[in-house]
C-alpha cells in the first residue's frame, strides 16, 4: 500500500488535457445544438398545421422568457410584469401593421425598440429598490397595460377593447410552403438570431458584469462595475427581447385585445421560467413548452379541475427539480461522470 | 367639501379590506419572510367554508370560531405538508410552490362551490351607521375589527414569550435555533396565525364583494401594494398603508378629470412607486444594512 488510492485521485489533470477535454465538450455541445436546429427544421413537415402552430408559439414563449431570464436569471433582478413588455410588443407590430401599412417584417425592430426605451425606463426605478418591493413596480407596469390599451383617449390606435386584427404574413411566392410553416420558420429564424445574441452577451465582458452584479453587488460595484448603469441597460434589452416575443405572437395569433395580456402571462412566464432553470439558455425551450402545453393537458385530465391538475403538476416538477430542467440535466450529467470516474481507477493489489 | 369628505369616507371603506389584506401578507411575510401569493385564495376557501357552514344553519359567531380555528390548522398543515420539504429550496422555488398552490385552491372552490356569485351575510348589518350616509354599520365593523386584530397582533408579538420566539427564527434562524427555538415550528405557527388572519378578512370582505371563487385576487392586489406602501417589516405600516391605497385610488377617480375614472388603478400604482422612490423600504419600513 505504498500509493493511496486517494492521491492519484488528487493529481490534477495537465493543462494540455484540460484543453482536450473541453474542446471535446463543446464538440458535443456544438453537435446537439445542431441536431436540435436540424430536428426544429424539418418538424413543421412531420405534423399538421395546428401542431405546427403551437410549436410556433413554444418557441415564442421561449424567447419571452429568454427575455425575463436575462433579467432575473443573470442579473438577479426580479419582474412579476413581463406580460407587459410581451403586449407591448404585440400591439407595435399590431398597430404598425393595421394603422400604417408597414411590413410585419420591420415591425419587429420597431417592437424591440420600442420595448428597449420603455424598460429602460422601468429599469430606472428599479435602481432603488429591491425584492418585492421591485415586484411591486414591475407588477404595477402589468396591472396598468389593460387598462391604458382600454383608455379611451388612446382608443383611435389601440380599437379599445375591441383589439386589432392582424394580417397573417403572406409566404413568400418561391417558397412551396403554407402559411403556418412559413411563420415557423420566420420565428425559428428570428429567435436562432436572438439565442445566438444572448449567448454572445452572456459569455462576453458585459455578460460578466452582468452576473457579477447578480452575485454581489456591492463587490461588482467595488471592482469597478457600473452598477446602475448595467442594471438599468439589461432592463431595457430583456424588454426588448419580451417584446420582440409579443410581436411575433400578434403575428401568429392575428389578433390583439387588451385582455390577450392578462396579469397571469407574466406569471406564466415566471413560472416557466423557473421550471425550465434560471440562468439557463436551453432551459427557456422547456420553459416555453411548459407554459404551452401544460395548461391543455391539465384540461385534458379533468375540465372542472384543470387548475387544480395545473398546479399539482407544477408542484410535481418543483418537487422533483427544485433548481429547474437545467438544474436536473446538470445534476444528471455530473452523476454520470462521478460514476464513470468511479469506474475508471483499476483496483490495486 | 361635502363631496371630498363623502369620498375619502368611501375610500376608507374600500381602504379597511386592503388593510385586513395588508395585514394577513405582511404576517406571514414575518414569519417566513416569503411573500405567499396563496393568501388570498385561502382566505377565499375558508369564507367558503363558513359559507358551507352557516347554510347548513350553523349559527353566525360559531361557524365564524370553527373557521377561524380551522384555518388555523389548515394553515400549519400546509406549510408542514407543501413547504417544509421546500424549506432549502430557493425562494424562486417557493414561489412556484405558491403559484401552484393558489392554482389548485382557485379550482377548488369552483370546483366544490361552482361559480356562481353568492351573497354572505354580515355580523353587523347594512343599516346606515348614526343616520349617516357616508359608513354603515358593516363598513365601520370591518374598521373596527382591523384595529382590534391589529392590537392583538401588537400583544402577542410585543408581549409573549412565543411572539418573541417567533420573531427570533424569523429574523436569524440560525441563532434562534442555537438557544433552543423549534424554527420549523415557529414557521408553522406563522402561517396558521396568517391564515387565520386570512379567513377573518374573507369573512368580512365577502359580504361587500359577494363570494366568487376569484374574489380575492383584485383585493390581494390592493392589498400588497398597501403592505409594500406601509413597509413589509410593520404591521401597522400596512394597515394604514391599505387605507391610503383605498383613499388614493377614491380621490384620483373622482378629482383628476378626463382620464382619472378610466385609469384610477394605473394612478394609485404611480403614486406608491413615486413613494417608493423616496421610501425604498416603505413608508414604516426598516430598511436592512448588510455587512459585506
Amino acid at each position: 500500500m505504498t500509493t493511496p488510492q486517494q492521491e492519484t485521485a488528487l493529481f490534477a489533470p495537465s493543462a494540455q488535457a484540460r484543453r482536450a477535454q473541453r474542446a471535446a465538450l463543446l464538440s458535443t455541445r456544438h453537435l446537439v445544438l445542431a441536431g436540435v436546429v436540424a430536428i426544429a427544421a424539418v418538424l413543421p413537415f412531420v405534423f399538421q398545421g395546428f401542431v405546427v402552430f403551437q410549436l410556433t408559439q413554444v418557441m415564442i414563449y421561449g424567447l419571452a422568457i429568454l427575455g425575463l431570464n436575462l433579467l432575473t436569471g443573470f442579473n438577479g433582478q426580479f419582474s412579476v410584469g413581463h406580460g407587459a413588455f410581451y403586449g407591448l410588443g404585440a400591439y407595435v407590430t399590431a398597430i404598425l401593421m393595421n394603422r400604417y401599412g408597414v411590413a410585419y417584417y420591420w415591425t419587429l425592430p420597431a417592437a424591440g425598440g420600442v420595448c428597449f426605451v420603455v424598460g429602460t425606463l422601468v429599469g430606472l426605478p428599479a435602481l432603488r429598490l429591491r425584492g418585492l418591493y421591485l415586484a411591486l413596480v414591475t407588477f404595477a407596469a402589468a396591472a396598468a397595460l389593460p387598462q391604458l390599451l382600454k383608455f379611451h383617449g388612446l382608443e383611435d390606435w389601440t380599437g379599445g377593447v375591441q383589439g386589432i386584427v392582424v394580417d397573417q404574413p403572406d409566404v413568400p411566392e418561391f417558397l412551396p410552403i403554407d402559411a403556418d410553416q412559413w411563420l415557423y420558420y420566420f420565428t425559428l429564424a428570428v429567435v436562432l438570431v436572438l439565442f445566438a445574441g444572448a449567448s454572445s452577451l452572456v459569455k462576453s465582458r458585459t455578460g460578466r458584469a452582468i452576473m457579477a452584479i447578480r452575485d454581489h453587488e456591492i463587490a461588482a460595484a467595488a471592482m469597478g462595475i457600473n452598477a446602475p448603469l448595467y442594471k438599468t441597460l439589461t432592463f431595457g434589452v430583456s424588454a426588448l427581447y419580451t417584446g420582440v416575443a409579443g410581436a411575433l405572437g400578434a403575428l401568429a395569433v392575428q389578433f390583439v385585445a387588451p385582455d390577450s395580456f392578462p396579469l397571469f402571462l407574466s406569471i406564466y412566464l415566471l413560472v416557466g421560467l423557473i421550471l425550465g432553470g434560471m440562468g439557463s439558455l436551453p432551459g427557456c425551450l422547456f420553459g416555453g413548452l411548459f407554459v404551452l402545453y401544460v395548461p391543455n393537458i391539465a384540461e385534458s385530465v379533468s375540465r372542472g379541475l384543470a387548475g387544480a391538475v395545473y398546479g399539482i403538476i407544477m408542484l410535481l416538477v418543483i418537487f422533483a427539480m427544485p433548481s429547474g430542467a437545467a438544474g436536473f440535466t446538470r445534476y444528471i450529467a455530473a452523476w454520470v461522470s462521478r460514476r464513470r470516474a468511479e469506474v475508471k481507477p483499476k483496483p490495486i493489489n | 367639501m361635502q363631496l371630498l369628505l363623502q369620498q375619502v369616507m368611501a375610500g376608507l371603506a374600500n381602504g379597511a379590506i386592503y388593510a385586513l389584506v395588508a395585514l394577513a401578507v405582511v404576517m406571514i411575510y414575518q414569519a417566513i419572510d416569503h411573500l405567499n401569493f396563496a393568501q388570498g385564495e385561502m382566505a377565499t376557501f375558508s369564507a367558503y367554508v363558513a359559507w358551507q357552514l352557516i347554510t347548513w344553519g350553523t349559527p353566525y359567531w360559531l361557524a365564524f370560531a370553527a373557521v377561524v380555528i380551522l384555518s388555523f390548522v389548515g394553515g400549519v398543515a400546509i406549510e408542514r405538508v407543501l413547504f417544509k420539504p421546500l424549506h432549502n429550496a430557493s425562494i424562486l422555488a417557493n414561489l412556484v410552490a405558491f403559484i401552484a398552490l393558489f392554482s389548485i385552491l382557485n379550482s377548488g372552490d369552483g370546483y366544490l362551490w361552482d361559480y356562481t356569485i353568492k351573497t354572505f351575510p354580515s355580523p353587523f348589518g347594512t343599516q346606515p351607521l348614526f343616520g349617516s350616509v357616508l359608513v354603515d354599520a358593516h363598513e365601520a365593523g370591518m374598521i373596527g375589527v382591523t384595529a382590534v386584530m391589529l392590537g392583538l397582533i401588537y400583544l402577542f408579538f410585543r408581549g409573549t414569550r412565543l411572539g418573541l420566539a417567533m420573531r427570533a427564527a424569523a429574523a436569524n434562524p440560525e441563532s434562534a435555533r442555537l438557544v433552543g427555538i423549534r424554527v420549523g415550528w415557529m414557521t408553522a405557527l406563522g402561517w396558521g396565525i396568517a391564515a387565520a388572519i386570512g379567513a377573518v378578512a374573507g369573512m368580512l370582505i365577502a359580504p361587500v364583494v359577494f363570494l366568487d371563487p376569484n374574489m380575492m385576487l383584485g383585493v390581494l392586489l390592493y392589498g400588497f401594494a398597501g403592505a409594500v406602501l406601509g413597509g413589509l417589516t410593520s404591521p401597522g405600516g400596512a394597515v394604514l398603508g391599505g387605507f391610503a391605497v383605498g383613499i388614493i385610488e377614491n380621490l384620483a377617480g373622482t378629482f383628476i378629470p378626463y382620464f382619472g375614472r378610466d385609469l384610477k388603478l394605473t394612478i394609485a400604482l404611480l403614486v406608491i412607486v413615486a413613494v417608493l422612490m423616496v421610501r425604498p423600504a416603505g413608508i414604516f419600513g426598516r430598511s436592512v444594512v448588510s455587512r459585506v
